[in-house]
């Protein structure tokens, strides 16, 4: 009964939260995009645009979905479903930090600790690929299906390389569960360097780790791998035929496989929720100092505004980013709020890494895609394993 | 008992999704039908315990060969199936003949294996990766090693049809 109640609360907590960050997430990116091309972003809906996720929201759901008379209706109205499914289920696996006690009942941050949990993720994630194709096939235009084939084609060769680069911090970490992997990386050699992954005696994982990114962003379809919806050649690839609220799905699906990317790169070789540097050197003083920065940043902006509005809103948000810093700064929730925010740091890092990226580069070609995993990545991957695999067994 | 329950579930599912593969005229429909069956094959695998299995089978089967699969047929654009008529043989005795093979095989397994213990789901726990991997590299090295070969000679087989001809 009381696992039931726990599971309950965190199911409805993630999804919330989730499902909040992913609409936010659009945000942080039109406006990390809009700043690097010297643009202001979405600035009309509320306080710096803050409402605007709010207001696309609205203006999906009030679409007119539109049938078109030619698609294959099952596939076509089954398509989004499946791909928003698969995008969101791989969370349940995901931990976010260490245990949590609230009134006498301990429970870990996640909603199941499977013992097999990187491959359930594998396994998901490669179910996913099925949502688009089948939206590329089902709706019945050449367009759609040139972008079907595409992403198909590109998830398939794509997994090869990313499940090899996966393979190789698992046989350092010799486990399959995610919270044992992540608490294997957990300690410092010499007292600073920690045991990520990346950094791990004997066989650092950086290239494993570069490896895995690439794969990443062809697996989650993102620019410079985004030809299943390159739209100079193919409209809109895939969901040329969607509109409204199965539109919003696919979209949604894309930025739900982004996070949890971002999650299993942090677990696997960033360390999950272990700190950079020892606790003892200070590192629970980096949160409350960030946010009472940027606190301090609000208010003096505000102050010295240029913006007429800006000397209400700013204001705001520096008490609140200064009240965050006082939060963390209560002894008694540093070890349950520490944790998460170095998980959720690293895992913001590496989406502003994804937006980063859509900002700088341009889209590969076809060829060059298939080329670039299979005469390339590919043989890396696999060397980086044997390599990995020959210096583990050395030591052990 | 709830054991039963999600065995009774799954193995319908998979028994239906296994017809439905034959019925279907559509041979994407057959396809992801086929995935069905795949997916509750796991699901079966992980109630039984052998969550390892259960999740190659998934990244295997549904994810990797189903999803091949499907690519050929919307590379070939394969229309839905004409379907001819059955000849009177198959018609007539179909059916029947299919129920007394069931019968035949029932009563051949109850027969042989009279008192075979009842699987109790969560008995086995030797399903993890460690164990299958302890398995396949001592007891099984041999017929894995052969396997492997198999499967490289199939590779090779492909590669060279697939080859463009030089000349």
């Amino acid at each position: 009964m009381e696992f039931l109640i726990a599971t309950s609360i965190k199911l409805g907590l993630i999804a919330f939260v989730l499902l909040t960050a992913l609409a936010y997430i659009q945000w942080v990116e039109r406006k990390v995009i809009a700043h690097v091309q010297v643009r202001m972003g979405p600035s009309r809906v509320g306080p710096h645009g803050l409402l605007q996720p709010l207001a696309d929201v609205i203006k999906l759901i009030t679409k007119e979905g539109v049938l078109p008379p030619h698609v294959n209706k099952v596939f076509y109205l089954a398509a989004p479903i499946l791909a928003v499914f698969m995008a969101l289920i791989t969370i349940s696996v995901i931990p976010f930090g260490t245990s949590i006690t609230v009134m006498g009942h301990t429970t870990m941050m996640e909603l199941a600790d499977v013992n097999v949990g990187i491959l359930v993720i594998l396994a998901v994630s490669s179910m996913g690929v099925y949502g688009i194709a089948l939206a590329g096939w089902s709706s019945n235009n050449k367009y759609s299906l040139l972008g079907g084939l595409r992403s198909s084609a590109q998830m398939i060769s794509y997994e090869l390389p990313m499940s090899l680069a996966i393979a190789a911090p698992l046989l350092s970490a010799g486990s399959l569960s995610l919270r044992s992997i992540t608490n294997s990386q957990a300690g410092f050699s010499l007292g600073v360097i920690p045991h990520w992954a990346i950094f791990a005696f004997p066989a650092p994982q950086i290239f494993s780790f570069i490896i895995f990114m690439i794969a990443a962003f062809a697996e989650t379809n993102r620019i410079p791998f985004d030809l299943p919806e390159a739209e100079n050649e193919l409209v809109a690839g895939f969901h040329v035929e969607y509109s409204s609220m199965s539109f919003a799905a696919f979209f949604m699906a894309e930025y739900a496989n982004m996070v949890t990317v971002c999650c299993v790169a942090t677990l696997l070789f960033l360390g999950g929720w272990h700190p950079l540097w020892p606790s003892a050197y200070g590192s629970d003083f980096l949160a409350p100092l960030i946010f009472a920065g940027s606190g301090a940043i609000c208010i003096y902006h505000g102050i010295n505004y240029v913006r007429p509005f800006d000397r209400i809103t700013l204001p705001v948000f520096g008490v609140i980013f200064l009240g965050l810093a006082g939060i963390f700064l209560i002894p008694q929730l540093v070890p349950i709020l520490m944790p998460l925010f170095w998980f959720l740091a690293k895992m913001s890092f590496l989406l502003f890494v994804f937006i980063w990226i859509r900002a700088t580069l341009p889209r590969f070609r076809y060829d060059q895609l298939m080329s670039f995993a299979w005469k390339f990545l590919f043989p890396v991957a696999l060397v980086n394993l044997l390599v990995t695999g020959f210096l583990v067994a050395l030591v052990s | 008992m709830v054991d039963l329950l999600f065995f009774g579930l799954f193995a319908t599912v998979a028994v239906l999704c296994a017809i439905n593969v034959v019925v279907q005229k559509h041979p994407i429909s057959s396809a992801l039908s086929l995935v069905g069956v795949m997916a509750s094959l796991a699901v079966l695998y992980l109630l039984l315990g052998g969550e390892f299995i259960a999740m190659a089978q998934i990244i295997v089967y549904a994810g990797a060969v189903m999803v091949l699969f499907i690519f050929v047929i919307m590379l070939l654009n394969a229309g839905i199936e004409v379907r001819r008529g059955r000849s009177w043989m198959a018609t007539i005795f179909g059916a029947p003949a299919l129920l007394g093979l069931l019968g035949v095989l029932a009563c051949l397994l109850v027969r042989w294996f009279p008192d075979s213990p009842v699987i109790k789901f969560g008995d086995f726990t030797g399903g993890t990766a460690k164990e299958v991997g302890m398995a396949l590299f001592t007891d099984y090295l041999l017929p894995f090693e052969v396997t492997s070969v198999l499967i490289l000679i199939a590779i090779l087989g492909a590669v060279v049809l697939a080859r463009k001809e030089l000349d």
